[in-house]
């Protein structure tokens, strides 16, 4: 085991791709367990699509697909957000409209310009090979703005959580913590999404907090948990597809899918011993 | 000086007036039932009042050393705290965050603010109690600490019983009138359970679009157009 540890970080796509991915996974532990509670899961999806979108285009463009994915992803999460409080098309109507209407745009243009091929199969589902060197410093900052705003905004992230009414009534700024928190988001799925595919990238948003809300009762609990179950499943599932050369992407998603059956299995558990 | 007061106050949502004419003025220690229909802009007033959405026309005036932020709201539950997992503690403790100013994180103050609530609703043992899972009495007492946690002054409960079998919305009725006697708490409530409040309301506001009626509740009582005065299904 360690020695196969040792043989995967000599390659340096693999130590890019481990440093980013494990930073992707805990940002979007932190932000997802807020997205998840405040039944907002589905905005992992409508940006990753988006991305894809805007990855496309940039790559027509001959652009650096993350300068234009950036604000194109952090403009759609706050449309999606506006959609979520005041519109006639609801919160999850919107986000689908955005996921397929997004898609359509990327595949056009990819079939318009390049073609079909390789490349596309690996926007949708992921490539270990994708992580450049800048993706690694765009990461660390990332998930260092991600760790500070969360520690130190800790108690009003929560009552932002729990109840945005009442947060707003004792005079907390709530839009301004959603749009934090979907901006946050809105540049962990454009890091994310090329070595996780746009299809699977949400799945890190929204596995890891509801696994541990198996199990967990407190916020504060349920939010350290979900950091370590993402992380320890990244790895895990890095160390699979390298072993078996399974795509990383879903192999990722399946030790999460793996992990979320045990945790339900135990909460079954339990609620039936106490009764 | 009245601790609370509405000068001509009129809401509009899409363009559309739902409320307009809301004069009146409460005192320290008072307490007002808000009632009406369905759509008589009970929630809309509410929400004026907590600041969540502006007048159109009018003002709303505090007074008495009491900050808009200061008010301690009592929502009604969403979906989405039913299955949120917290403990009770960490939920009361989010009703300090308006005492906070510009610190990052709570101080002893606030904790012992926490405990010294609920004691006084008689919850200290829920306190590391998971909130999901309390009935939904429990919840209920633990939303109103919460509340408590935000003001020393004015409750403002929107629907508090609805769900609550009569057992515990009497008991809730009662604790509500403890804080409003003995710590002369002004508590300003929305209802559909006018009667459940007739000894315990000092005032009544009755909306249907503008205002109907402002007075006390022995006032109210003698019009004969009230939700107290006919019997049976008037009251909805």
């Amino acid at each position: 085991m360690f020695s196969l540890i040792v043989e995967m970080l000599s390659y340096p796509f693999l130590q890019r791709a481990l440093i980013v991915g494990i930073l992707v996974s805990l940002c979007s532990a932190l932000l997802g367990t807020s997205l998840v509670l405040k039944r907002y899961s589905m905005i992992g999806d409508g940006l990753s699509h988006m991305g894809f979108a805007s990855l496309a285009i940039a790559y027509a463009m001959g652009l650096a697909p993350i300068t234009l994915s950036i604000p194109i992803c952090i403009i759609a999460a706050f449309l999606l957000l506006r959609m979520n409080e005041n519109s006639k098309i609801k919160g999850d109507a919107a986000t689908a409209l955005m996921c397929s209407g997004a898609l359509a745009v990327g595949v056009m243009t990819i079939s318009l310009t390049t073609g079909m091929n390789t490349d596309v199969c690996n926007y949708m589902f992921g490539s270990i090979l994708a992580m450049s060197s800048t993706d690694v410093a765009i990461s660390v900052v990332l998930s260092i703005v991600v760790i500070i705003m969360f520690v130190a905004f800790y108690p009003r992230i929560f009552a932002v959580t729990f109840d945005e009414n009442f947060a707003k009534a004792t005079g907390v700024n709530s839009n301004l913590y959603n749009m934090i928190i979907a901006m946050l988001t809105a540049v962990t799925v454009v890091l994310g999404m090329r070595m996780m595919g746009t299809l699977l990238i949400s799945s890190l948003i929204v596995f890891p907090s509801l696994s541990a809300m198996r199990i967990f009762k407190r916020f504060s609990r349920v939010v350290i948990a979900s950091v370590v179950i993402a992380v320890v499943c990244f790895c895990f599932g890095v160390i699979i597809s390298y072993i078996y050369s399974t795509p990383t992407g879903a192999s990722i998603v399946i030790i999460n899918i793996v992990v979320f059956m045990i945790f339900a299995l135990i909460e079954r558990l339990r609620t039936k011993a106490r009764i | 000086m009245s601790v609370l007061a509405c000068q001509d106050l009129a809401f509009s949502y899409d363009g559309k007036d739902v409320l307009e004419g809301v004069n009146f003025t409460l005192e320290h220690g008072e307490y007002l039932c808000i009632v009406g229909e369905n759509g008589s802009g009970k929630t809309t007033l509410m929400k004026g009042l907590l600041h969540l959405n502006k007048p159109t026309k009018g003002k709303i005036i505090t007074g008495d050393g009491l900050k808009p932020s200061e008010i301690g709201y009592l929502p009604q539950q969403t979906q989405i705290q039913r299955d949120f997992p917290a403990s009770v503690y960490e939920v009361v403790l989010s009703g300090c965050l308006n005492s906070m100013g510009k610190r990052l994180f709570y101080g002893r103050k606030h904790k012992q603010r926490v405990i010294s609530n609920l004691e006084a609703l008689g919850i200290l043992s829920l306190k590391n109690k998971c909130y999901r899972e309390l009935s939904g009495g429990q919840q209920q007492r633990v939303l109103l600490a919460r509340a408590l946690c935000a003001t020393k002054k004015m409750l403002l409960l929107d629907e508090p019983t609805t769900g609550l079998d009569p057992v515990a919305a009497e008991e809730f009725y009662q604790m509500i009138q403890r804080l409003n006697r003995e710590q002369g708490i002004t508590v300003i409530m929305v209802s559909h359970d006018v009667k459940g409040v007739a000894d315990h309301a000092s005032h009544v506001l009755h909306l249907d679009g503008r205002q109907k009626f402002f007075g006390t509740m022995q006032e109210y009582k003698e019009q004969d157009w009230s939700f107290m005065y006919v019997k049976g299904d008037k009251n909805v």
